[in-house]
């Protein structure tokens, strides 16, 4: 079902004159409420007049997420504090988080996208959808929320976690749509296998994931033993959160709200557009934000895009399912992880030299595992069982209190890292998340 | 009875098979003699603590062998092995005096009626005063 047919089946020369007006619109409200991109227009002799149409997007300037941390909290909001009705936050790359807002007019836009991806899920207002995504300043689950809402549908705010009780709604309520992180959903399906619950016999019938990437495999191990259709989302929450895009029933890429988000692929070293088709960085320009107008967003996410019409009748754009990162930005259980914020806390815990390694693995069913080791030198040895003992739950406790989730924090011996993996590499990922089939090898 | 004060060398090492023969095979190829050790393990990893005939030499060929270790002061008293000696002679001057034995550990010689007990302690003045009192 296509939730908004004007929009989402616009010929293609409307929707560039929409985005293109748009973008005259949107300059100007991000020149004259942000002093960030004032200032960045003088250095670059530019000013928002230059600015006449979808041609001239390669002369703004880019917003790194570097931006947010600079300009902490607030400095990135382009309207007075009163207009300001939610405010969100993800982690930033150090210890403060990247913080984003919304106005009304904001909120009714991201409602609206959402429920623009779950109609194209097959969604409709009989449904019952169970969110799984977690509430609080993460986007994903009161963006789902408030978009299921829009669209009609009975809502379960179930959240994060609490696995049990999931199993046990989904089964006394009916639900038929379930929004989850797709290693959640595979997770889910272990525990109720291991409860007797055939998930397969429930009125489940969508699955609306995102927020991490998964391979092909995970999708058809969702499919089976869940038996339901899962589809791929995409948001960010500089962005707006989820509703940036989506797939339809046809499951060939993911389509792109592209009147709210004007979306460019750039070569991430040379930083030029590349054309349709060709794989680089996905840069987004919101046209509607009111909040956070941000100009040329690199999100580090790797991708191509397709312009071409879809059988499912929408003209918006499609982008592949997301195959990689330019940055060495983890998603751990949903949740944005950059080695610089592990590094931080490392160096925070008095003596503790940055000598480390993260870990991330699925060794124990669908979920993720974070492990970090620290080498023990002697600036933070100690002949006191207590004191190791005390360092490794301070690291622990500081890790999860910066970035939001446990890691498990492992003290190894000197060089024991450097000798099984070269110096450089402070990074292992053995999920293969991306579906590369590479899988490095255990650093044992 | 005989109170010494005595350097012990502590290493840190991973819990898993064959580190404990990869650090004494350090000891061992640098010609030194392990007179005592015990470990102390918190799951994942562990001290060892090694009482040696040349514990400066020890910390070197250790620490060139890439793994962490430090010196630890020591007490060793050597009772006599029997029945209460530890007890009377050890234990209740210590907590008399209100000292706490952070570890400690023992070996007999058998050709003499002799025991050496090695103690960790708080506060190692004080402990050695109180056991000299008895």
């Amino acid at each position: 079902m296509i939730w908004n047919r004007e929009r989402e089946t616009m010929p293609r020369s409307e929707l560039e004159a929409l985005q293109g007006e748009l973008l005259v619109r949107q300059v100007r409200r991000a020149y004259e409420g942000v002093p960030l991109y004032r200032q960045r227009f003088r250095d670059r002799g530019l000013r928002p007049e230059h600015i006449k149409s979808l041609a001239d997007l390669r002369l703004l300037p880019f917003t790194r997420k570097a931006d947010f941390r600079d300009n902490y909290p607030f400095g990135l909001l382009a309207v007075p504090r009163q207009e300001i009705v939610r405010i969100h936050a993800s982690s930033g790359t150090t210890g403060k988080p990247t913080v984003v807002a919304y106005t009304r007019g904001d909120m009714e836009v991201w409602k609206e996208v959402c429920a623009r991806n779950l109609a194209a899920a097959g969604v409709t207002d009989e449904d019952t959808v169970q969110i799984s995504m977690g509430y609080g300043l993460f986007t994903g689950g009161l963006g789902w929320h408030y978009g299921a809402e829009h669209l009609g549908a009975t809502v379960v705010p179930v959240s994060a976690g609490n696995t049990k009780r999931q199993i046990m709604l989904i089964q006394d309520f009916d639900v038929t749509v379930f929004v989850c992180t797709p290693s959640y959903a595979i997770y889910i399906a272990e525990q109720a296998e291991e409860m007797g619950v055939d998930l397969r016999q429930t009125k489940l019938r969508i699955g609306i994931h995102g927020a991490e990437p998964w391979t092909e495999s995970m999708r058809r191990e969702i499919q089976t033993r869940l038996g339901i259709d899962p589809y791929d989302t995409y948001g960010l929450s500089e962005i707006i959160g989820p509703g940036v895009s989506g797939e339809c029933a046809y499951h060939s890429g993911l389509h792109i709200n592209e009147d709210h988000f004007l979306v460019e692929i750039i070569d991430p070293q040379t930083e030029e557009p590349l054309p349709y088709g060709e794989k680089g960085e996905l840069v987004i320009t919101p046209l509607t934000k009111e909040a956070l107008p941000l100009l040329r967003y690199r999100t580090g996410d790797i991708t191509r895009l397709n312009p071409e019409p879809c059988p499912c009748g929408r003209t918006l754009a499609r982008m592949e399912k997301v195959s990689g990162r330019t940055d060495d930005m983890l998603i751990v259980r949903g949740v944005n992880v950059f080695p610089s914020q592990i590094e931080s806390v490392l160096l925070q815990v008095e003596g503790v030299q940055p000598h480390y390694v993260i870990l991330v693995d699925r060794t124990h069913g669908a979920m993720d595992d974070l492990e970090v080791w620290v080498e023990v030198s002697e600036a933070i040895f100690a002949d006191d069982i207590g004191h190791l003992r005390g360092l490794q739950s301070q690291i622990e406790t500081e890790i999860r209190e910066t970035l939001g989730i446990h890691a498990r924090v492992k003290l190894v011996e000197p060089h024991s890292i450097e000798r099984s993996m070269g110096k450089a590499k402070r990074v292992i990922d053995k999920r293969d998340v991306y579906g590369t089939g590479e899988r490095p090898a255990s650093p044992e | 009875m005989d109170i010494k004060q005595l350097q012990q060398v502590s290493a840190f090492l991973e819990n898993r098979p064959g580190r404990l023969l990869y650090l004494l095979n350090v000891l061992a190829e640098a010609n030194i003699n392990l007179i005592a050790h015990n470990i102390v393990d918190a799951s994942d990893f562990g001290i060892v603590h090694l009482l040696v005939d040349r514990p400066k030499r020890a910390l070197e060929v250790i620490r060139d062998a890439g793994l962490t270790c430090s010196i630890t002061n020591v007490i060793e008293v050597v009772i006599p092995n029997e029945p209460g000696a530890f007890v009377e002679q050890v234990l209740k001057p210590l907590a008399n005096a209100h000292v706490n034995i952070e570890y400690s550990y023992a070996y007999g010689v058998p050709s003499s009626n002799e025991a050496h007990i090695i103690l960790k302690v708080d506060r190692i003045e004080r402990a050695v005063e109180a056991l000299k009192k008895g």
